[in-house]
């Protein structure tokens, strides 16, 4: 059984990606879409896979949601151009439709609670070292 | 026959085959019967054995003729002498009719203590339980298998073993001679070189002809084995040693001192050349794997770092370096393409380290460095190496390979580092370490911020709040964890602070499934042994099927450790190599999850925890429901139980 380890370093050059990618994009607006078919979109074809549920990201996809870190040309040129470990999702696989959609669910999630609203997370800020 | 009369004749499943079957043979007459019954049937000695003759293997052909008349000792108290002088803890072991000599004598004539017989339902999970516990006990314990099935089983475990520089004895059990070797089964079970199987991913192994052989050879495998590069040994048993009267010809055995080995450090030159790179550069790095093979040399590591103000890239081999340490880095974002001289230690893929290959049909390779970047190495990787195997990595030039251990050449390097500090570098040096507290506060926020708190609710749980589930409630406990944490996306090294060397022993090496339960459990055995500390098992889903039977060793023998079982219901990295060929090829996107998914039943973890001695938590898919459950596991840990918690969570 194959295994690959993708080390944090891929992902955050994939962050790196995409803030590039959305400093040269346009400001075009994104096609109406339709957040509910963009969840369904989102876990037929696997997104959710690497980014999560809620697009929260993990070791091999970097967070794409809340908020989106990109704006709509750039990500529709990510997603069919791509070349690195994501592979491109051509029309045949995802329409544009349905890529407008998953954009539309990935824009719908609300943002997270601050942190230093959650107990658990409030008082992590400062590394146990230097406390 | 050319045993002695005198011999002890016990059938090889006498044990299994029960009371009512010893009373059917009990008039067979000793080995003659079973020759006779063998010709009878025309059945040559090296076929497969047919019905008939495996009915016979498990049943008592041949009994004592004399009980008791054993003329002296058994051949294997004598092995449980040399293991006891050897101060060796555990021997895990799956039961086996060629160690059945040695299996009475360790519970027997031993007393089943130093070592003690630990019940293994599976050989891999016995090796796997070996490579655990030396991470933590920083020795090795033994495992006891056959010499031919049973160390198939285990070849998986020896290549984790191998490849993550562990020490581990493996012994297996063995009878050469055809001529008082019984047929069948245990001559299918014979083999002429044992250590063959193996012999690409152990350091070294013997054969012993005489129990003054195996005295020699079995210390010297503890020495080999404890010697950078630490690496598993195999041992081979021969049932005749062990079943056999102590016989030495009339000369003494010996059971000769363990001379430990001072491991090498690096050559002076080359390391006060590496130093004055080092002290002279603008951006040095430090990438580090298993520097961390002692307490000593996280100790080390620091005192380095700390020279020169560097960031140390961890890649999570071991417990390296406190992760709330300023200079400590995870993953190591930039530091890499920023470095003007990178310092690898103790690496097991530097190609990997400064290059980045992606998984695309292009397969893009990147050098990161930036053009006149130095790379210097320290490593045993150079002074050992073996053909077949691939877990050399790719070839990486470097400036300066120091072929040494690094945790033995730190001091030094540190100490000319020091020395060669110019000392209109040293205002520049400590800006550097100002700069890292503060980037380190500030990369602490970004995390909580853009990450941690994202998806905090979702169901399937998330790994940043599962994470924070656990440490809210271990956070004040001695506590170490007994698995690795990549699957979680390492949220606990983000969020839990990692600062004792024994609190993180890395992942399996050679990356081979079912590892991670054994492991666990070995580890949790060498904490109880220590200080009772509570030992968290992150324990991926899929991994834990391959040896399901670990949890029952450790309910068997009372070691507590809180299982929390990461269930995303698949081989996740699996899904994700099906979803690329699928999108490489085109064919849709729909089957990726056909044989990568663990659906349809879900497997109810925490009744299959029950049934094998845990308490079982779970099923968790509320993350409302978490901080309940796990504190219920931690108070029952705490109690001495073994507890899995089940959690339904997101693929990573």
């Amino acid at each position: 059984m194959r295994k690959t380890f993708l080390f944090l370093a891929g992902s955050t050059l994939s962050v790196a990606v995409f803030a590039v990618s959305s400093t040269v994009a346009s400001q075009t607006a994104a096609p109406a879409g339709d957040a509910a078919k963009g969840k369904a979109s989102y876990e037929r074809t696997g997104c959710w896979q690497c980014h999560g549920g809620q697009g929260q990201g993990g070791r091999e996809g970097p967070r794409i949601a809340s908020p989106v870190p990109m704006a709509w040309p750039a990500l529709s040129r990510f997603v069919r151009t791509t070349k690195g470990d994501m592979p491109p999702y051509t029309e045949k696989v995802l329409s544009n439709q349905e890529l407008a959609d998953v954009y539309a669910y990935l824009r719908s999630i609300p943002p997270a609670p601050d942190f230093r609203t959650l107990p658990l997370l409030n008082g992590m800020m400062t590394p146990a070292a230097q406390r | 026959m050319t045993r002695k009369n005198a011999r002890t004749e016990v059938s090889r499943r006498k044990f299994l085959a029960g009371v009512a079957m010893t009373g059917a043979a009990t008039a067979v007459s000793v080995s003659g019967e079973v020759q006779a019954a063998a010709v009878k049937a025309g059945r040559p000695a090296t076929t497969r054995p047919s019905t008939a003759a495996a009915q016979a293997e498990l049943a008592t052909r041949s009994v004592q003729a004399a009980p008791g008349t054993l003329p002296g000792r058994p051949g294997s108290d004598f092995m449980v002498d040399v293991l006891k002088s050897l101060e060796l803890d555990f021997v895990f072991s799956n039961p086996a009719s060629s160690c059945r000599g040695i299996h009475e004598s360790i519970v027997t004539y031993g007393g089943n203590k130093r070592p003690e017989f630990i019940t293994c339902l599976h050989e891999e999970s016995a090796v796997a339980m070996t490579h655990g516990y030396y991470k933590v006990a920083g020795k090795p314990a033994a495992a006891l298998c056959h010499g031919t099935v049973g160390l198939q089983h285990a070849a998986m475990a020896v290549y984790n073993a191998w490849c993550d520089r562990a020490a581990s004895i493996v012994m297996v059990g063995n009878r050469m001679d055809a001529a008082t070797r019984q047929p069948g089964v245990p001559t299918i079970h014979a083999v002429q070189d044992p250590g063959s199987l193996i012999r690409d991913f152990t350091k070294w192994d013997d054969n012993p002809q005489s129990l003054q052989h195996f005295a020699e050879s079995m210390v010297r495998a503890y020495k080999i084995t404890m010697t950078p590069p630490l690496e598993p040994v195999l041992m081979v048993l021969e049932e005749k040693l062990q079943e056999d009267a102590i016989d030495s010809g009339g000369r003494p055995l010996v059971i000769p001192k363990l001379s430990r080995v001072a491991p090498p450090a690096g050559d002076p030159n080359a390391v006060r050349e590496a130093a004055r790179l080092l002290a002279t550069a603008d951006n040095p790095v430090i990438v580090v794997d298993r520097v961390g093979r002692t307490p000593a040399g996280v100790k080390h590591l620091v005192e380095l770092a700390e020279a020169l103000n560097a960031p140390v890239v961890d890649q999570l081999g071991r417990m390296n370096m406190p992760n709330d340490h300023y200079l400590y880095q995870l993953g190591g974002g930039r530091v890499i393409e920023q470095a003007d001289v990178i310092l690898g230690l103790e690496l097991t893929d530097f190609w990997g380290t400064v290059n980045n290959s992606d998984d695309s049909v292009e397969m893009t390779q990147v050098y990161r460095p930036k053009a006149g970047a130095r790379l210097i190495s320290i490593g045993m990787g150079d002074l050992y190496i073996r053909a077949n195997y691939q877990d050399f990595e790719r070839y990486q030039p470097v400036d300066i390979a120091i072929g040494a251990d690094a945790e033995t050449t730190l001091p030094v390097l540190t100490e000319y580092i020091k020395q060669a500090i110019p000392a209109d570098r040293r205002a520049k040096i400590a800006e550097r370490g100002d700069k890292a507290r503060k980037g380190q506060v500030q990369a602490r926020q970004s995390m909580l911020t853009q990450a941690a708190a994202n998806a905090w609710d979702a169901s399937p749980i998330s790994a940043a709040r599962l994470s924070a589930e656990i440490w809210q409630q271990i956070k004040h406990e001695n506590w170490a964890l007994v698995s690795r944490d990549s699957s979680l996306s390492n949220w606990p090294h983000r969020l839990w602070t990692f600062n004792q060397h024994h609190q993180f022993i890395g992942g399996p090496g050679g990356a081979g499934i079912g590892y991670g339960l054994p492991a666990a459990v070995g580890a949790a055995f060498a904490h109880r042994e220590a200080d009772r500390r509570l030992c968290v098992n992150l324990q991926n889903d899929g991994d834990s099927m391959y040896a399901p039977g670990a949890l029952w060793t450790a309910a068997h023998h009372k070691v507590p450790m809180l299982t929390v079982m990461w269930n995303n219901r698949a081989y996740h990295q699996e899904i994700m190599h099906l979803q690329r060929m699928a999108n490489w090829r085109q064919r849709g996107i729909e089957n990726p999850h056909i044989g990568t998914t663990i659906w349809d039943p879900y497997i109810n973890y925490a009744k299959l925890a029950e049934a094998l001695g845990h308490v079982g938590i779970g099923p968790i898919t509320d993350p409302k429901d978490l901080a309940v459950a796990i504190k219920r596991g931690v108070d029952a840990v705490k109690m001495g139980e073994p507890v899995l918690i089940d959690v339904v969570t997101q693929p990573r």
